[in-house]
């Protein structure tokens, strides 16, 4: 099979030339239109949407203001309030859901396209999230560890990782029929998924220098206190709804670009003939810009300008 | 499954041993590779056999993608993808041939680069059978993740450039053990340094080999 099948659209009958002005059918290209967004779904995303935007301003502000310098690392230990947030937004949130969602996608019982975007959004996000933890991470490490990038374990693994779902994002990127693309990108995730635990092995064995994890240790003990656990809290609970809240609204556009892609070439068409008939150039002659059009119908009123 | 898998691999041999693409191209390629990282690392003969071990599997990495692009070139021409699956091979049977004729060819080139290690870098090696193992074991994993990389990328135009981006991050672990357990052979330490990692490429074949055992068939029928 082609990776450049044409992907073609369901016509169904739908009110897409009801603004026409004429009482008779303009023409006989019929547009799905887009899907909609239902009101509990919209308030749903704004809702979270703003209590991300609460969650971090609030992270910020105890981060920044209210919580104390550390002994050892002083102003410098603030980035513990974002950067473990995202981190493990990157590293468990948004790939673990990509992984479910591959496999969900892959199982004959449960296949869907709704998985195929979900882990699609997910890893798009999770991308930027990745980014964001190298980043703050190599902010955190310059003055601490008196370099930007460290060859260690988790840095290693963190960077594996974002390079494994970059292919993901090229390949996804390959045109192709929604469901070829689906099952493509499912078995791409579904391996790189499989690789992880061997990367985290390997660059284990190879070089630790990171420390431990703060949070997610295991028994899940605390080892800061007071205003600083708790704003180390927030700056999870901000970084999670903000990864929710982009997750959805890249589902969406993801469900949108899949209605262009199927109903692009109709739509265009149709805007095409209803241009010919409804709005000729100004200056130009009438009877000229519907004569281009292959099937546009001449009617009376295309002279009015 | 297995007679089947002897009937592609033999195919896909008799196709190299005719056409002698991996002989006359991938194989100076490698030997090419090895002489740039000599460039790069400077005539100093000791950095050189430092870095013998990840310099030969570097090469080996880059072989294994060139070997895996004529892997699936062979199948594109003349809808011999169509063919294979229309005659009733077991798409299992399909991946280990596959699999094994990009084995067996890896196999000869990575004695090649060893030899050319050795000679030109002046690497010394203590421990013989560990290399030996550690390059069967890395050859396993390479030429499964390989086809199947290969496989699901068969169909696309922009293959040429995809499947590396796509293969080589996965094969990480397969280079970091493989140094290492030739880092152990040369440094003349005992076997068990290289113990956990041998353990590594073991699982890694495992996991690699089973799952295109079990997802060869869907796979295919994605491309």
């Amino acid at each position: 099979m082609t990776d450049l099948a044409p992907a073609t659209g369901t016509r169904a009958p739908s009110a897409g030339t009801s603004d026409h002005p004429s009482d008779q059918p303009v023409s006989n290209t019929r547009v799905t239109p887009p899907p909609e967004q239902s009101a509990r779904a919209r308030t749903t995303e704004r809702v979270i949407g703003v209590l991300a935007l609460v969650g971090t301003a609030f992270t910020v502000w105890l981060g920044l203001w209210v919580t104390p310098p550390d002994k050892q690392q002083g102003d410098l230990v603030r980035l513990v309030y974002i950067h473990p947030g995202v981190a493990w937004v990157a590293l468990y949130l948004a790939f673990g859901l990509a992984a479910v969602s591959s496999v969900l996608y892959l199982w004959p019982r449960t296949r869907s396209l709704f998985w195929d975007r979900l882990a699609a959004a997910s890893v798009e996000v999770g991308v930027v999230f990745n980014v964001c933890t190298l980043v703050s991470g190599a902010i955190w490490g310059k003055p601490t560890w008196g370099v930007w990038w460290a060859w260690d374990a988790r840095l290693t693994l963190t960077a594996v990782l974002l390079v494994l779902f970059l292919g993901y994002l090229a390949l996804r990127r390959v045109p192709a029929e929604p469901e070829v693309r689906a099952r493509r990108s499912a078995f791409v995730a579904l391996f790189a998924v499989l690789d992880v635990p061997l990367v985290h092995f390997s660059v284990n064995w190879w070089n630790t220098l990171h420390q431990g994890a703060t949070v997610l240790n295991p028994g899940l003990t605390l080892k800061i206190h007071g205003s600083m656990a708790w704003t180390l809290l927030l700056g999870f609970v901000a970084m999670t709804l903000a990864f929710v809240w982009m997750l959805l609204v890249r589902y969406r556009i993801g469900l949108l670009e899949d209605w262009l892609d199927a109903n692009e070439l109709d739509a265009a068409l149709a805007e095409r003939q209803s241009e010919g008939t409804r709005t000729p150039d100004a200056g130009g002659a009438p009877a000229a810009a519907t004569a281009g059009v292959p099937g546009g119908t001449p009617v009376e009123s295309a002279g009015v300008a | 499954m297995w007679r089947d898998a002897a009937l592609v691999a033999g195919k896909d041999l008799r196709i190299e041993a005719r056409s002698r693409v991996g002989l006359s191209q991938v194989a100076p390629f490698g030997i090419v590779a090895l002489a740039l990282f000599a460039f790069a690392l400077g005539p100093d003969r000791a950095v050189m056999a430092r870095g013998a071990p990840g310099l030969f599997w570097v090469a080996v990495l880059f072989s294994t993608v060139l070997a895996v692009q004529r892997s699936v070139s062979v199948e594109s021409a003349d809808g011999a993808r169509d063919g294979l699956r229309l005659s009733g091979i077991d798409p299992a049977g399909l991946f280990l041939g596959k699999s094994a004729a990009v084995a067996a060819q890896l196999v000869v080139l990575e004695a090649l680069l060893a030899a050319g290690v050795i000679v030109l870098y002046g690497a010394h090696i203590e421990v013989p059978w560990l290399i030996v193992v550690s390059c069967v074991l890395g050859t396993v994993g390479l030429a499964a993740t390989g086809t199947l990389y290969g496989a699901l990328s068969s169909g696309l135009r922009v293959r040429e450039t995809l499947l590396p981006f796509l293969l080589l991050p996965i094969v990480a672990p397969v280079l970091l053990a493989g140094t290492r357990i030739w880092q152990a052979a040369m440094a003349g330490g005992t076997p068990s340094d290289g113990t956990q990692w041998l353990r590594l490429l073991v699982v890694f074949d495992a996991v690699y080999v089973a799952v295109g055992v079990l997802l060869f068939g869907p796979i295919l029928e994605t491309a």
